[in-house]
């Protein structure tokens, strides 16, 4: 046979086979797609019209909001019930006809019908949508009876946020809102009615973890939407319980004591944990729950003293003389004085024509570095600051967290400024000796923070990097930065702290420091401090001369009162900070209230039983006479 | 006429150069690839909750891999390929002796490898090989010699070998799917019909025993598909919120994104083996039979190019591949239908999935391979 006939042959062969092979297939195509038709379509009995009627319902399961917990595992915040009414859209005819009955049950206003009809819009059909949050029992009666009328309309339980402590936690805790388009991530759970996000504090920082993820349940429902029977239900994920280390005992002792404008900062000085942290005036977080009204927003946004605001880490303060540590540790390390190095004060000091004074008139005379930070001396520190220059001073304070995000878990939390040659110069202004001069004393344009002030106090104490920090335990797990070897040191050698220690422990404990009627009873053992005072207004040469006293100022001319403080002297635990706004002296009106906090920090806190993972209750010595 | 016949095989042998193969590539067939991979990234894109991430954008990123991938292989000469078929195929078969020994399992069923971020399962490439190996076997195979029982006897160890490796895994679906594309490789070929007839009757003998041997979850898939709704959290669950989704599409669909069963997840691997059920839902019936249609149009394409071929290797192995795709469509959409028991096989081109977009490129390749040299010259028929 040719080699042509051959091919021929099995070509034939070939073409009919595929042909019988590629029908075949068409075939089973036909097949599926009358299969399709079968069960899209035809198969009415069943799915069809299960469809039609909408007989089998999905429903998503809000999951339970975590708590927030205190370091004793009070509750902070938690879930109440809410009874409230829900529209599905997908099971009315007529949405505008089923509100129509319901406000002839439940009246609703004009704005609420605008939004529920606005938000079955934007959502899903399957999605409920709420029409009326917190109802009575009443209401609820009045619903149920006329249930077959309200097609789409169900009564549901939800849960709303509660904080028990109100305005005492406002600040840390922070609150919860109905989440607003730009929060719509993706997850099907904030299109819930009734579902809340985190706006401020721990609620923002952890929402995710707080939030936890839906479930939801597959339902077999009747034409009118009342419920046969549940198919199959998948469970969400409930969200996990957060445990931050404030002590609420201790926040509201601390909180009775002050008044407005005044912010405390208590950080176990170890482990950074924030014991307490308090700014008045405050709010209430349950407020915002049910969505704020405009008045009252107005009335917290126009309140000069600003209590939606948590002074403690948004307020900016000069540190006044609280940054004479920092100074004295820059002109150490620079080797620009040795320790023993005196200066002498005679009250002010001359930079060309300008003359600098000493809060003390009369002059110290000779002073080293403990001499002047125990009597605060300005002088020591103008000629300190002129030795060393503003940008080794500025990298001191960086590393005593001053000026940098200590990245505590409080969203918005301020950064501060602690200015350089390099910033001034970038404003297109000149960095003069002068200057420097004046931020020797810690005034100028330092913004400085009250939580950034108890950290350089903390880091003062340990010789650690010690990070403020709240969160405890997520989901009952413990989160590391409990224990004072989680932070690096800082580098510094320890006879440097130790002499600057010494200098704030002269401060309270010794004839002649500047806040010696402060020292801590005996039994709750030493503190070491550092007062300081701001100047909020600059005093004119003809007012000193003309014997100016601040008593004579209007309030928010006068200046502000500062003090730092660690406890006890040779084995610190506690590190606080203090600030009273307009409170005239360091002295006078925040070392007091530091000591009263530390009193109540040891009382408390000491003979609290330690929860698990604290180190606050071990290695406690025998208070030092 | 035999000469006129040869010189026409002769002067009909154009390599062409590169530029002129590019423009031999048939356009139309690729921009239908890329028509499905569209509607592929639709349905990720409502699968991820209605976002590109996590599939939908890797699922455009590996097409856009698998046209390079596949226009390269269009361009290489279809006789280096078919004198690379045997050490293809050997090579395959040593991935799946490789992934018995060291591979990962997943849902009892498929092994892969890990190449780097690529899961491969060789089992999915092995049915491409294949289909290159038989067809280098039958190409210059006269009429008469594919008549001899003896010439077929390699071929069908060809097939066996692979499948008793797939097998193994255990996977029995692409067993069987692996061994009917090798059927229809044999058909074409032109093996005698009651040789089928004789291999079936031996099978409908062996079958009762073989389910004696069959794991319990591959018995359970297959007692599911007589009664599914005899278990409905069971083993029946899958089918029954898949039909439950499709019969609530309706027509017209629920619409693009508010799927209820897709999207609060009563459909299982929604990404991937109920891709379609999830089109279906949101499309409707209408949604479903115009991608079947361009699935379709991709088969029709592939017995195009067989009947248009010129040498008996391109024929066998558009047929062959023809049949694979068709097998891959046929399966995913029968079961998602609850018409032939869950096989997790993906819908080729539409899935989620690297491995599976990977082979079938490759497939589409070769497919192409034998277009752009539908008139070389291989030499002639052998007795």
């Amino acid at each position: 046979m040719s080699v042509r006939r051959e091919e021929e042959r099995r070509h034939s062969i070939f073409t009919r086979r595929a042909l019988l092979l590629g029908g075949g297939q068409a075939a089973l195509f036909g097949f599926l797609g009358s299969r399709l038709y079968r069960l899209q379509v035809v198969e009415g009995e069943r799915y069809a019209m299960l469809a039609e009627e909408n007989r089998i319902s999905a429903r998503l399961i809000p999951p339970p909001r975590g708590r927030v917990l205190d370091r004793n595992g009070a509750v902070l915040a938690g879930n109440q019930l809410n009874w409230r009414a829900l529209l599905v859209a997908e099971q009315t005819q007529d949405v505008g006809a089923t509100l129509e009955t319901f406000s002839r049950i439940v009246p609703l206003t004009e704005q609420e019908r605008a939004r529920i009809e606005r938000e079955v819009r934007r959502r899903r059909r399957f999605v409920p949508v709420a029409v009326r949050e917190f109802l009575s029992w009443e209401e609820m009666a009045r619903i149920e009876v006329n249930a077959p009328d309200l097609p789409g309309i169900l009564i549901d339980v939800g849960t709303t946020r509660h904080y028990p402590e109100a305005e005492h936690l406002a600040h840390i805790v922070g609150y919860v809102a109905p989440p607003a388009e730009r929060d719509m991530d993706g997850d099907p759970l904030l299109e819930l009615p009734g579902i809340r996000v985190g706006r401020a504090g721990i609620e923002k920082y952890h929402d995710q973890v707080l939030r936890g993820r839906g479930g939801a349940v597959q339902l077999e429902v009747n034409a009118v939407g009342r419920v046969i029977r549940e198919l199959d239900r998948r469970e969400g994920v409930p969200g996990q319980d957060v445990q931050i280390s404030v002590d609420t005992g201790l926040q509201k002792a601390i909180r009775e004591k002050i008044g407005e404008g005044t912010s405390v900062v208590v950080l176990d000085a170890r482990s950074g944990e924030v014991l307490a942290m308090a700014s008045q005036p405050s709010f209430d977080p349950n407020l915002f729950n049910a969505g704020i009204s405009a008045q009252q927003w107005r009335e917290w946004t126009r309140n000069r003293a600003t209590p939606l605001i948590n002074k403690a880490t948004n307020g900016l303060y000069a540190p006044g003389s609280t940054f004479k540590m920092i100074v004295g540790l820059a002109a150490l390390e620079a080797r620009v004085a040795t320790p023993g190095d005196r200066i002498f004060c005679p009250g002010h000091m001359d930079l060309g024509d300008t003359r600098f004074h000493c809060w003390q008139r009369r002059g110290h005379g000779n002073l080293d570095l403990r001499g002047a930070l125990k009597h605060s001396c300005d002088v020591y520190f103008y000629e300190m600051a002129k030795r060393v220059g503003i940008d080794r001073i500025a990298a001191m304070a960086n590393r005593f967290g001053l000026g940098v995000d200590l990245e505590i878990e409080l969203p918005g939390a301020k950064r501060g400024l602690v200015p350089t040659r390099a910033w001034r110069q970038a404003q297109g202004k000149p960095w003069n000796l002068g200057d420097t001069v004046v931020h020797g004393i810690g005034q100028g344009f330092y913004q400085l923070t009250p939580l950034q002030l108890a950290t350089m106090t903390a880091r003062l104490a340990t010789g650690r990097a010690v990070q403020p920090h709240l969160t405890r335990s997520i989901g009952g797990r413990p989160v590391r930065g409990g224990r004072a070897e989680d932070w690096p040191a800082l580098g510094i050698p320890e006879r440097d702290l130790r002499l600057v220690r010494e200098g704030m422990w002269a401060v309270v404990n010794e004839e002649g420091g500047t806040a010696r009627s402060s020292r801590l009873p005996a039994q709750f053992g030493v503190m070491a401090g550092k007062t300081g005072s701001v100047q909020v207004r600059r005093v004119s040469r003809e007012q000193r001369e003309r014997g100016f006293k601040v008593e004579s100022l209007p309030r928010e001319w006068r200046p502000h009162a500062l003090f730092v403080a660690y406890a006890p002297y040779d084995n610190p635990l506690y590190a606080c900070s203090v600030v009273v706004e307009h409170g005239m002296s360091g002295a006078g009106a925040a070392a007091p209230l530091a000591r009263d906090v530390l009193v109540e920090t040891f009382t408390r806190l000491r003979t609290a039983p330690a929860p698990a993972g604290s180190r606050v209750a071990e290695v406690q010595g025998p208070p030092r006479p | 006429m035999s000469e006129v016949f040869e010189r026409r095989l002769l002067t009909r042998d154009r390599g062409g150069t590169l530029l002129r193969k590019l423009w031999r590539i048939p356009w139309s067939f690729v921009l239908l690839l890329c028509a499905l991979a569209a509607v592929g990234y639709v349905a990720l894109y409502s699968a991820g909750g209605g976002a590109p991430e996590p599939y939908a954008a890797k699922h455009a990123l590996r097409f856009a891999f698998g046209l390079v991938l596949m226009l390269s292989v269009a361009l290489v000469d279809i006789r280096l390929i078919a004198r690379l078929a045997w050490v293809a195929y050997a090579g395959g078969l040593a991935l799946l002796v490789l992934v018995l020994l060291h591979g990962n399992v997943g849902k009892g069923a498929q092994r892969w490898i890990d190449i780097g971020p690529l899961q491969l399962q060789p089992s999915e490439l092995m049915k491409i090989l294949l289909v290159l190996a038989l067809a280098a076997w039958f190409h210059r195979a006269s009429w008469k010699r594919v008549g001899n029982p003896l010439f077929l006897i390699p071929p069908a160890l060809l097939v066996l070998a692979p499948m008793g490796l797939i097998l193994k895994q255990p996977n029995l679906g692409t067993a069987l799917i692996t061994g009917m594309v090798g059927a229809a490789v044999f058909f074409a070929a032109g093996v005698r019909l009651w040789k089928f007839a004789l291999v079936l009757g031996a099978a409908g003998v062996a079958a009762p025993i073989a389910y004696e041997h069959l794991h319990d979850y591959q018995r359970a898939r297959i007692t599911t598909f007589l009664d599914p709704e005899s278990d409905p959290l069971g083993a029946g669950y899958n089918i029954i919120q898949s039909k439950i989704a499709l019969g609530s599409g309706g027509i017209w669909g629920k619409g693009f994104l508010q799927g209820t069963q897709g999207h609060l997840n009563f459909l299982p691997e929604k990404q991937t083996d109920f891709i379609f059920t999830m089109l279906a839902e949101e499309f409707g019936l209408v949604g479903a039979l115009s991608v079947l249609g361009l699935l379709l149009l991709v088969v029709g394409f592939c017995y195009l190019v067989a009947l248009r071929c010129r040498h008996q290797f391109g024929r066998l192995l558009a047929v062959g591949l023809g049949t694979n795709f068709f097998l891959y469509v046929f399966v995913n959409v029968a079961m998602v239908t609850g018409s032939i028991p869950v096989g997790g096989v993906p819908l080729p081109l539409i899935s989620h999935g690297g491995s599976a977009m990977l082979t079938t490129m490759l497939g589409f390749g070769l497919l192409l391979s034998v277009f752009v040299h539908r008139d070389a010259e291989f030499g002639p028929v052998r007795d």
